[in-house]
């Protein structure tokens, strides 16, 4: 399919554009724990996870007020880091339909947060997806695999959904995920 | 028994707020004012009722929730989001002292949450009867 693509020799040069960035930006702060997993996908559009990481450092530093009170009212405020920058414009930009809800903002409360958002997402997104959910993406699915948490996990009413982070992660609402925080409800 | 621990957890947190009660912008009895200028100017305006509000609050508008699925039948309990599950702090004014006194915020949440219950914005109507009823419960 992409042999007919008359943008072909574009795309040639945007991934090697961007396997050229991924190397000298990701590959410095990548997990060593990851590494493995890594082998299989690594090579399609640069850094872990097919490109679709979250950010080097999700802890929020400077938390925008804003973006803490309109976007942690139905659910935690997710850290900017969990997704591209192109992610949360899309998502920004459709807040009257969100995931079956209507969360609309006036359009100047709106702009700061986009900002916010888009200022500080994933540094180390290489892949040309933007996914509206945390939870599509490869990073967020290897890491919360079968491997790691059993399929019984899910159907836990305390846990209820995997956008659910704080059920496991109590220190989700500052962006810490770390490994020794992580307690799955019983 | 969940519920019990919960309510004596809230009486707790609001006898601390009387020590220190913010300045809040409006009182929800000036809120219902406003409603009710807006409402008045309106045709076929009833008087607010909060029987018709209690009403409206608890049955399904033809969706899948009702006010009752985020704010539970008791609007002085803490309600509990249908979707994520997330604890959202009591509706009525009685259990939450933060309740109806900005205008903007209120306007912004029953355009939302009527969005998502009836699929419409609610006219001034059922806003007013909406209040008036979560005035009427005692915590
Ligand atoms: C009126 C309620 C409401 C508000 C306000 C709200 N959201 Fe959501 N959001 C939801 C619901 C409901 C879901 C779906 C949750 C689920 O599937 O478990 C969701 C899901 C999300 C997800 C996807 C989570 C995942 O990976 O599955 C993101 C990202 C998100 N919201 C961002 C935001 C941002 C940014 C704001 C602030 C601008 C915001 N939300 C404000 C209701 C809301
Ligand atoms: C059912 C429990 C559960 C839920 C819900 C959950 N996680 Fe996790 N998470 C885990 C477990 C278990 C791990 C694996 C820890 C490890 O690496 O050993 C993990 C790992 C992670 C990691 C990697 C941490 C590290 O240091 O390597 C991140 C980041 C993360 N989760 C973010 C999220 C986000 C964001 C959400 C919500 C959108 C979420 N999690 C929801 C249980 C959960
Ligand atoms: C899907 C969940 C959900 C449903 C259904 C829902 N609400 Fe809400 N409502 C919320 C959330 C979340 C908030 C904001 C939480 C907070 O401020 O703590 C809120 C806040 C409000 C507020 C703001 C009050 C104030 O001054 O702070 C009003 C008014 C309100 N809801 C009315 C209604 C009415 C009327 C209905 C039924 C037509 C309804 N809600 C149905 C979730 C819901």
């Amino acid at each position: 399919m992409l042999k007919t693509d008359k943008k072909f020799p574009l795309a040639i040069a945007v991934v090697a554009l961007m396997l050229g960035i991924s190397l000298s930006a990701a590959q410095a702060d990548d997990d060593r724990e990851e590494g493995y997993r890594s082998a299989g996908n690594s090579d399609k559009h640069g850094g872990k996870y097919g490109g679709e990481n979250r950010g080097s450092s999700l802890q929020t530093i400077q938390a925008n007020a804003k973006w803490k009170q309109e976007c942690s009212n139905c659910h935690i405020a997710y850290v900017p880091g969990l997704l591209p920058a192109e992610s949360w414009r899309k998502l920004m930009a459709g807040l009257d339909k969100h995931f079956g809800s209507d969360a609309t903002l006036d359009a100047s409360d709106a702009k700061e947060i986009t900002a916010y958002l888009v200022d500080n997402a994933s540094n180390r997104w290489r892949a040309p997806t933007a996914p509206l959910r945390i939870t599509e993406s490869a990073w967020f699915k290897s890491k919360h695999d079968s491997h790691e948490i059993s399929p019984a996990v899910w159907k836990n009413p305390r846990v209820k959904s995997p956008a659910n982070c704080q059920a496991c992660h109590s220190g989700a609402e500052k962006g810490d995920f770390s490994e020794d925080k992580v307690r799955i409800p019983k | 028994m969940f519920r019990y621990s919960s309510a004596f957890v809230w009486l707790g947190v609001a006898a601390m707020g009387l020590t220190t009660l913010p300045a809040f912008a409006q009182t929800p009895n000036e809120v219902l004012a406003t409603l009710k200028t807006a409402a008045a100017g309106e045709p076929n305006f009833q008087e607010f009722s909060a029987a018709r509000g209690e009403q409206f609050f608890k049955v399904k508008h033809g969706k899948e929730w009702s006010c009752t699925s985020c704010h539970t039948d008791n609007p002085a309990a803490q309600g509990k989001h249908a979707d994520t599950g997330k604890a959202i702090q009591p509706i009525a004014p009685s259990a939450n002292a933060e309740r109806f006194t900005d205008m903007a915020k209120v306007e912004k949440w029953f355009k939302r949450n009527c969005n998502d219950v009836l699929g419409r914005a609610c006219t001034p109507q059922e806003k007013g009867d909406v209040l008036s009823y979560l005035l009427t419960v005692k915590k």
